[in-house]
């Protein structure tokens, strides 16, 4: 995303995130199922409001990437959550500075 | 051939209602043999609708709005790239409040579900997404006064190991 921005200005937000994504149908070399393990949840607030949120299922690809867009309002804190379904979570905090 | 000949009779004691009931009995066989067949097919379909209804229940789902963006052509469908673009002014009275993606042939038809809102300014969003086998692939757009949109596009998959 843009370090920053005028006031009422769409910005473009591009995010990535690692993680195997593994689908939970997949065997192993004996034949066995390999455990599923997915990001579940993304979610982006912008200055404490949540402007996006997504649930993903096993059809996401490997390295969850999601573009959207959000109206650059006011200078402030992007904070963009990951969770998975074994407990892990990421975070990440991006400013944006808005100008008139 | 010998057991056809030993089967029919048995038939016969079964229906000893006449010629006509046993064309009757025989048509029925028919019909049923050839829903058997067809079946395959229809679970496919089931799918989708049972993941469309999962989603929205009865609400009607409408054709339009939605522009949904795929290669026509995936080498590997492992790693599909989409875009999702809906028709919306992105008002607070007017916006999209959700987009919902469908692959109605992979084992999980559900891809993934986002929220929107009128901070968004629109109501385009990009994605990778695996795709099990040539399928289409429907995308419905919940829009803020209830209406439901949807788009779709035919993905040809070459190949795919996801498991899906």
């Amino acid at each position: 995303m843009p370090a920053d921005a005028r006031r009422g200005q769409i910005i473009e937000i591009r995010t990535l995130v690692q993680h195997p994504m593994e689908s939970g149908f997949r065997l192993n070399n004996v034949g066995k199922e390999i455990p599923r393990h997915i990001v579940e949840a993304f979610s982006c607030s912008y200055n404490g409001r949540e402007i996006f949120r997504a649930r993903l299922h096993p059809a996401v690809s490997t390295n969850p990437f999601f573009t959207f867009y959000a109206i650059a309002d006011r200078s402030g804190d992007f904070v963009f959550t990951w969770s998975d379904d074994q407990g892990g979570v990421a975070t990440v905090t991006q400013a944006l500075t808005v100008f008139e | 051939m010998l057991a056809r000949f030993q089967w029919i009779p048995v038939f016969d004691r079964k229906c000893e209602k006449g010629d006509a009931s046993r064309r009757r009995a025989m048509l029925g066989f028919a019909a049923g043999a050839t829903l058997l067949v067809l079946r395959p097919g229809l679970v496919l379909a089931d799918e989708l609708e049972d993941a469309l209804k999962d989603a929205f229940g009865m609400r009607e789902i409408r054709r339009g709005r939605v522009k949904l963006e795929m290669p026509r052509i995936a080498e590997n469908g492992n790693v599909v790239p989409v875009t999702i673009s809906v028709e919306s002014p992105m008002t607070p009275d007017d916006h999209v409040r959700g987009i919902h993606l469908f692959a109605q042939k992979n084992r999980v038809p559900r891809v993934f579900d986002v929220e929107l809102g009128p901070w968004n300014g629109k109501a385009v969003v990009s994605s990778r997404v695996r795709v099990a086998m040539s399928q289409q692939i429907v995308a419905v757009a919940a829009m803020a006064d209830g209406s439901l949109w949807s788009g779709a596009a035919d993905v040809e998959v070459v190949t795919s190991d996801c498991g899906l």
